[in-house]
């Protein structure tokens, strides 16, 4: 069975799934949840890289690389406002976040 | 053709497998070593897919940023992370229910539009013959061309993120002496220069006897 644009996305949606269930049961640990963004950004990298493979069209990968500058920024203003909480509270229990009742 | 079928199988089955122990692991810095393995896998497949460049630009930034950056955060923090297993079993239903719903439209989706992805018969920027014009110099020859704005506004992006997170995390410490110019500018001879008269044996720190 010839390797196709159908293997890349079921491993990108299992991927993207892993990400979802991994933010669903690690709910107190921020830094596995920042981590499962991480994992469900690569998923959408994946996907992005397949269709430009397939469709020979080089946008994708452009549109690949803004993605990760994106992760790449997100990952660093994430773990600088944990390192914040952590240095103010003590801690980085997320349940206990909820001080603003947003 | 076996062997890119072989080593498509391999890269796809380390990645899913090291995702899954990103999320499963008990130890988050074991997380963080399964994170780095599952980008190395996943830039083997991009590896695959032709677009070495993303590949490699993953590879830097990704496991020689990101990931050393999470290692920093998470040995830095002096966290028990046993507490944190608590609610493990807590959630693991719900998780489990939007997980498998979400996992089977996706699939669903996917084997619904199996075959009917059709070609378009014009494309933007069509990929040039790998043998002639290689995946680097093509991304280049259109990323710093039609999408140079896009280019210059991702740049912000970084600067922006840059100056947050050193914003952030910066703090003022008063028991550090540092060197402080605008006060050394501001500096006025007159208060801090006093001319006194001081008579004969008025000094004070030396008496004859």
């Amino acid at each position: 069975m010839e390797i196709g644009l159908m293997h890349y996305l079921t491993v990108a949606a299992i991927l993207f799934t892993l990400g979802v269930f991994g933010i669903f049961i690690n709910r107190k640990n921020v830094i596995v949840i920042l981590m499962a963004v991480e994992l469900m950004l690569l998923a959408v990298n994946i996907n992005l890289v397949a269709f430009s493979t397939y469709l020979n069209d080089m946008v994708g990968q452009v549109f690949a690389m803004l993605v990760l500058t994106v992760a790449a920024a997100e990952a660093a203003i994430g773990l600088a406002i944990l390192v914040i909480y952590f240095r103010n509270r003590g801690t980085i229990a997320v349940e206990d976040i909820n001080v603003m009742k947003g | 053709m076996v062997i890119e079928q072989i080593t498509f199988y391999i890269f796809a089955v380390v990645t899913v497998v090291s995702g899954i122990m990103v999320i499963g692991s008990k130890n988050p810095v074991h997380s963080v070593l399964f994170l780095i393995l599952a980008f190395f896998n996943s830039a083997g497949l991009f590896v695959l897919m032709g677009s070495e460049f993303i590949a490699m630009i993953l590879i830097i930034v990704y496991v020689g940023a990101v990931a050393v950056l999470f290692l920093f955060v998470v040995m830095m923090l002096d966290v028990d992370f046993s507490k944190f297993r608590a609610g493990f079993t807590k959630y693991l239903p719900i998780g489990g229910v939007v997980g498998v719903i979400l996992l089977a439209e996706l699939i669903l989706v996917l084997t619904a539009g199996s075959g009917s992805f059709e070609l378009p018969s014009k494309t933007s920027s069509p990929t040039p013959d790998p043998s002639i014009v290689e995946n680097t110099e093509a991304l280049g020859n259109i990323l710093y061309t039609d999408y140079a704005y896009l280019f210059q506004i991702s740049g912000f992006i970084l600067l922006i993120a840059m100056v947050g997170a050193i914003v952030l995390t910066h703090r003022k410490r008063d028991e550090v002496k540092k060197q402080r110019i605008s006060d050394q500018v501001n500096r006025d001879p007159k208060e801090a220069v006093t001319l006194k008269k001081v008579g004969p044996g008025e000094d004070g720190t030396w008496k004859s006897d």
